[in-house]
């Protein structure tokens, strides 16, 4: 290490900073609605809607003709390719609809999954290949951030030591190119909750996982500023016997966040999961709650945890559409109370009752 | 990666980070006086006294003779071994006079350092050997933290990428066999001044040590919350030309922790390295008045910025003896006050200082 070669400069750190803490901004979180054709197949089954552009065209629409308020909830959408060249039905493209609102617009670069030979079927992801240049168009067309997912499980000898290392490099690459174009890395390495291990696990590996990212990070000298952090909540797994409250998963999650994530990083964004609507909520709130220090925002990244209501409602037919966007604004704004620990379940004794839950010095 | 194997319990944990939590309390800091007789024969031989075991114990008994006034800043006290088993005139041991003033009782438990082949004259620092049984020893005669020192150097080619992860490796070693005696490890990655590298040059090598210090220590097992950091402030290379102030050296510095220094570590205790007095209380200040957030305490261990004064006052002579005392105390004072970011300095106010910040200067 004999010299110092900037990646970037006071401006190109400034812009990035500027973007991270627009999109954490006063309880704001994002909206996921990235899901690949693939996966809205999977999303459109189940409210027995055709798989078609057309149908994915017109869900996203609705979305996002919302109201203006949804500014105050809603600080970043995350799009697929295929949207972000998307209009609503006067040709306006959805970006400048978005953009209009004042939500800063962010596209999903990875390329799925590939398999790691040698391994319990672990994977890395694809995508650096030309990111550069897509980045560098993306960001012509008006994106300011981007998203990224790596999957790491937990299994037998999962995660190995190669997983790890090799999603947290693939992560720092991605998210050196960003920054290099003028986009917001978004930095997510999801360890999925499948399985059946408890808590206590669930937090061991995210510690491990998030340790590696930042050094990888560091290594390939990303501008921590200009990041945003989508990891998973430290959740028991799917199939554990054990229940858990939302105070313990809370203070489950930023024990280990605390012990990871350097100070510098804005924002925290989580993902749902496989979470419900009402329990992403609930466990967002518990974790603005925890009585631990949070020098990060701590907000939400959802996509199913937002969308689930409104796809139902909205059951693919245009007469549905204000009753999609009120269920998809609800959502929303129980979300941003939730990023501000100001979530009020109805139908609960309210606060007090989720409060005395804490275990005081429970010690992790 | 299947389980993870606990490696302390929760009473353990418990302890060590109640231990760590008292040292760094608001406005506390900590007393390095674990000079090795070879350091104190240069401290010695500038005031003309000879290094012999009877003067090292005479002059570390003006700085334990302190009264009650160090009981609010000074949170630990780092010991010597041969100091650790010394008593006072009367015949009361170290350990006692600072433990019942409420003090915690640390101990220098690396030997030194080592040459690394290969390098530009880089080393790496020794001491694992025993260290297990040694810490259990240490715990059973009144010591409570530990510390060991790391030594890295800015230069052409240095630090190189071994000799931050082999300095890295040690000290998350160390840090790991401590936390299993009770001994909370304070862990101590200095970047030497010498050179003439400017600031910049300093944040950007200590953003990289430091990452490698956490990484290590993260795949080591150990407990943050139970841990101190030890690290040089961010500061120009000694024969740079270009001089700063103490709000960018303070703004580098806390920048630099900020991307490093997990929230959960409860303290960073900076060293003085050869910082003046003043410039060390001066420079400790400024960090506490940063306006970036900082989630976890920043104060001192300081051993030459504590002691000049009051090792200049003694000169060897018992008559010295309590106003060599008097000055140890006032800078005591001094630095718990630059601990919280309320030091006024021997020259202009805390709001001259204020306003010098640079605001959107892109560290």
């Amino acid at each position: 290490m004999a010299h110092r070669f900037p990646a970037l400069t006071p401006e190109q750190k400034k812009e990035l900073s500027d973007i991270a803490q627009r999109i954490v901004a006063n309880g704001k979180g994002i909206l996921a609605a990235d899901e690949s054709v693939g996966t809205m197949g999977n999303r459109l089954q189940r409210i027995k809607v055709e798989n078609t552009e057309e149908n994915r065209r017109q869900f996203r629409e609705i979305l996002f003709s919302v109201d203006n308020s949804i500014n105050q909830s809603i600080g970043g959408v995350i799009l697929f390719h295929e949207t972000l060249y998307q209009k609503d039905s006067q040709g306006k493209l959805f970006r400048n609809i978005l953009k209009e609102k004042g939500i800063v617009v962010g596209i999903k670069l990875d390329q799925g999954g590939a398999p790691l030979a040698g391994t319990n079927k672990e994977t890395t992801i694809q995508g650096l290949d030309g990111l550069s240049e897509r980045c560098a168009q993306y960001k012509k067309d008006g994106v300011d951030f981007g998203k990224w997912r790596a999957v790491l499980r937990i299994a037998d000898q999962c995660p190995s030591s190669l997983a790890i290392q090799e999603n947290a490099n693939a992560l720092a690459r991605y998210a050196s190119i960003c920054q290099q174009n003028g986009l917001v890395p978004i930095v997510e390495p999801e360890v999925i909750p499948d399985g059946d291990h408890d808590l206590e696990h669930c937090q061991y590996v995210s510690e491990k996982v998030l340790a590696a990212v930042y050094k990888a990070l560091n290594d390939h000298h990303v501008y921590l500023e200009g990041t945003l952090l989508k990891p998973n909540m430290v959740t028991a797994g799917h199939a554990c016997t054990k229940k858990y409250t939302p105070e313990q998963v809370a203070l489950a999650t930023v024990t280990a966040l605390h012990r990871t994530v350097p100070a510098a990083v804005p924002g925290i964004c989580f993902l749902s999961g496989g979470m419900s609507e009402e329990d992403a909520t609930l466990n967002l709130n518990a974790i603005n709650r925890c009585p631990l220090p949070k020098p990060w925002k701590l907000s939400f990244s959802y996509g199913r945890a937002l969308q689930a209501s409104a796809l139902a409602a909205w059951g693919g037919k245009a007469e549905n559409k204000k009753a999609t966007q009120e269920a998809f604004m609800k959502r929303a704004l129980a979300n941003c109370q939730a990023a501000q620990g100001q979530y009020v379940h109805t139908g609960s004794s309210g606060a007090a009752a989720t409060q005395s839950l804490f275990t005081a010095a429970y010690t992790y | 990666m299947p389980h993870s194997y606990p490696a302390l319990s929760v009473e353990q944990k418990k302890e060590l980070s109640d231990i760590a939590l008292r040292i760094v309390a608001p406005g506390k800091g900590i007393l390095a006086a674990d000079e090795s007789v070879g350091s104190m024969a240069k401290r010695l031989s500038q005031i003309g006294v000879e290094n012999t075991e009877e003067n090292r114990r005479l002059y570390r008994q003006v700085l334990f003779s302190a009264d009650d006034r160090v009981k609010k800043c000074i949170g630990g006290v780092i010991f010597f071994h041969e100091t650790l088993y010394q008593k006072d005139d009367n015949g009361v041991p170290f350990v006692r006079t600072i433990q019942d003033k409420g003090i915690l009782v640390g101990i220098k438990v690396d030997k030194g350092v080592v040459p690394l082949a290969g390098t530009n004259g880089e080393t790496t620092t020794q001491g694992l050997d025993g260290l297990l049984e040694r810490c259990a020893q240490y715990k059973k005669d009144g010591a409570d933290f530990a510390k060991w020192r790391c030594v890295l150097k800015i230069s052409d080619r240095t630090p190189s990428a071994l000799a931050i992860l082999e300095n890295a490796n040690v000290l998350a070693r160390y840090a790991s066999i401590c936390q299993q005696n009770g001994i909370v490890p304070i862990v101590e990655p200095e970047i030497l001044p010498d050179g003439d590298h400017d600031l910049k040059h300093c944040q950007y090598v200590t953003e990289k040590v430091l990452a490698a210090v956490y990484k290590a220590l993260s795949d080591h097992h150990v407990y943050l919350e139970g841990t101190l950091l030890k690290p040089n402030m961010v500061t120009p290379g000694h024969a740079c030309p270009i001089k700063y102030s103490p709000e960018e050296i303070a703004m580098a510095t806390v920048t630099a922790l900020r991307r490093t220094v997990p929230p959960a570590v409860p303290g960073v205790t900076f060293l003085s390295g050869g910082q003046s007095e003043e410039e060390a209380s001066l420079n400790l200040n400024a960090i506490n008045r940063c306006p970036l957030p900082r989630p976890w305490a920043l104060t001192f261990s300081y051993g030459r910025a504590l002691q000049a004064s009051a090792l200049n006052a003694w000169r060897g002579q018992r008559d010295n003896a309590g106003a060599a005392t008097e000055e140890f105390i006032k800078r005591a004072e001094m630095n718990g006050l630059a601990a919280q970011g309320r030091y006024e300095g021997s020259g202009d106010g805390g709001a001259a200082a204020q306003s010098l910040y640079v605001a959107n200067h892109a560290y």
